[in-house]
């Protein structure tokens, strides 16, 4: 079956787990910012392989079912509409031909999925069916979707209605959000006030936040001043191109802080001084703007803990629907 | 042995988050540096090692990304740092690569009308173009012989990446003959057309979309170098066109050849001219420029 996009909200994307190997090519890794949510909708669906789900970001799109689906609509709170009836989110519902889903306003959180039984059928691309615009590669013609688009489902509608995430294995979308980072890469380069001004000040996110990356204002930092190295360019924060870290932090000019995510270039000259640990990627990807974050300075130890409890609620609320 | 540089004797390591790992070589951009950081990667692809996801050569540093529940990342840190002893004991690196021909429209009317609309607030000299601005800050004569100074020694691409396939690239040149100059004071928001040719700090690189940019704008390239519908034939492998450690030759066009390659381009017959040739990096840095007509001596087929 396929569903027709009549219109397609800000910036609708199909996106999956996302590529590898090529970031060495200069291409990102892609895939859904919010990992957390979009495998649960796909888990609602009965889809445990990766398939490709649509990434809504603050405002939805309009979609029109030509035939039989099984759906479920995860991540930032948002009503959800079949025709005329509001269904519940975090819950599997099926949608029959001429069926039209749409959505209210985002009340808490940033990016909202849509999971299709049996995936988003777009071709993949380098390993991934992930859109990554400014390559014009993956998803549906490498864009975002479009009035008019039609677009493949690979299922037949078929699955368990009703299944449903418990409340307390959902994610949360608080006002002030700890984001626990490990410093490091270019942070010798921060003086102690500097240092001093990135973990104990708070960080306003603001309007400019992206898949591309997350920028945040407050009081800034500052950069020892030392003689530049050949070829770093002239400013403090400038250091000779190098790769960057996927949730690295960098702060050009000293101002506002950025948090490159999973569409981020893949390198360049501005000094990171430090980087979100994997478990909190989700959570930083969940953010909207005006959220309140702190930095929080972590031990490899304590980062791969919380990796392995992220992937262990993950696995729980997974298995809570059999 | 005068234009010799030295590497520190260890390169930096530190962890970007859980996953990542970067080692510096060096602070510092030189081909030296490189070197090492290309013979480390090669070593780490060589043992294809589980749960190492991505190598990423950098200029003059090296990013790798790890499945940490697949390998720790400390030890990922001790296993490069043997890597790291056994490249310096390896001596010079040998890189079995190409020499290719990119024809460049010089001051090119494209790049120059987004050049004049970023000037006040953007850049550092309002009042010529960057070119003009290149010349001076290197104390060149004139705008001519910046151009003639980036065509007549080779470069080599010695990062990949930033967007889609695009090369950062180093001259091979003595490096008193380097020109290094300041990025934009505040970038352009976009409008960079795909295929300008720019300069920032150090490094060449060639716009592979169009985009935001902060590198000053020297010229326009008339082949492409990213080809997602893989319509030309150097794209028949791969939709990017560049490779770390492809070595650049520049050649001046004027605009109507420009125009009748971008034709070709149009028709699908565009090709580019490369040589393979083997890059030896302890003969490169002897004699450095000797070493380039060496290199440009191949791909004139001599």
């Amino acid at each position: 079956m396929d569903v027709e996009i009549i219109q397609p909200g800000l910036a609708t994307t199909v996106q999956d787990r996302g590529r590898t190997g090529y970031y060495h090519l200069g291409i990102p890794q892609g895939g859904a910012l919010d990992q957390y949510s979009y495998e649960l909708g796909n888990a609602l669906v009965g889809n445990l392989d990766g398939e490709a789900a649509l990434e809504c970001t603050y405002m939805g799109p309009e979609i029109r079912a030509h035939g039989r689906c099984l759906v479920a609509v995860t991540g930032a709170s948002v009503e959800v509409r079949v025709n005329d009836d509001v269904v519940p989110q975090w819950t599997s519902f099926t949608m029959e031909t001429d069926d039209v889903l749409s959505f209210g306003i985002i009340s808490e959180g940033a990016r909202f999925y849509i999971a299709f039984g049996g995936g988003v059928d777009v071709p993949e691309v380098l390993g991934s069916r992930s859109t990554y615009p400014i390559g014009r590669l993956g998803g549906v013609e490498g864009r975002q979707l479009d009035d008019g688009d039609r677009i493949s489902i690979a299922g037949t509608g078929a699955g368990e209605v009703g299944a449903e995430i418990p409340e307390e294995l959902r994610p949360t979308f608080p006002k002030d959000l700890t984001v626990r980072i490990i410093t490091g890469l270019y942070d010798h380069l921060l003086t102690e006030k500097g240092r001093r001004n990135l973990l104990e000040e708070e960080w306003s996110l603001t309007p400019v936040a992206d898949r591309m990356g997350m920028r945040f204002e407050g009081p800034g930092v500052e950069w020892k001043e030392r003689e530049q190295p050949f070829g770093a360019g002239s400013d403090p924060s400038n250091i000779v191109d190098a790769g960057y870290a996927v949730g690295s932090i960098q702060i050009p000019g000293g101002t506002q802080p950025i948090i490159l995510h999973r569409d981020a270039v893949s390198a360049g000259g501005y000094a990171m001084v430090g980087t979100v640990i994997s478990a909190d990627m989700d959570a930083v990807g969940r953010a909207a703007p005006g959220t309140v974050v702190h930095f929080s300075d972590v031990t490899m130890d304590e980062a791969l803990e919380a990796r392995r409890k992220r992937g262990e609620a993950l696995r729980t609320a997974i298995d809570s629907l059999r | 042995m005068s234009n010799q540089i030295t590497i520190p004797d260890n390169a930096r390591y530190t962890f970007g988050g859980d996953e990542f790992l970067l080692v510096e070589i060096d602070e510092a951009m030189s081909l030296e540096a490189n070197m090492r950081a290309v013979a480390i990667a090669r070593a780490l692809q060589d043992r294809d090692v589980d749960g190492v996801v991505e190598i990423c050569p950098a200029n003059a540093s090296l990013l790798i990304r790890c499945d940490p529940d697949v390998i720790h990342p400390h030890d990922l840190r001790s296993l490069v740092q043997e890597l790291e002893e056994e490249a310096k004991a390896g001596g010079p690196t040998t890189l079995d690569t190409r020499i290719i021909e990119i024809p460049v429209w010089y001051q090119d009317e494209y790049t120059d009308a987004v050049v004049r609309k970023y000037r006040e607030g953007y850049h550092q000299d309002p009042s010529g173009t960057d070119v003009d601005y290149a010349a001076a800050i290197n104390g060149l004569s004139d705008a001519d012989e910046f151009v003639r100074r980036h065509h007549e020694q080779p470069w080599m691409v010695t990062m990949v990446g930033f967007v889609a396939g695009l090369p950062f690239m180093f001259q091979l040149a003595d490096p008193d003959k380097q020109m290094e100059v300041p990025k934009y004071l505040s970038p352009r928001p976009a409008g960079t057309p795909a295929l300008t040719v720019g300069h920032g700090g150090a490094f060449g690189v060639i716009y592979s979309v169009e985009g935001a940019g902060g590198y000053q704008m020297i010229g326009i390239a008339a082949g492409p170098i990213f080809d997602p519908e893989q319509r030309l034939s150097h794209f028949e492998e791969s939709m990017l066109f560049f490779r770390h450690g492809d070595i650049v030759k520049f050649t001046p066009i004027d605009g109507d050849e420009y125009r009748r390659l971008r034709q070709q381009v149009e028709d699908g017959t565009f090709e580019y001219r490369t040589v393979p040739v083997q890059f030896d990096s302890g003969q490169a840095v002897e004699d450095r420029e000797g070493y380039n007509r060496t290199l440009m001596e191949a791909l004139d087929g001599r």
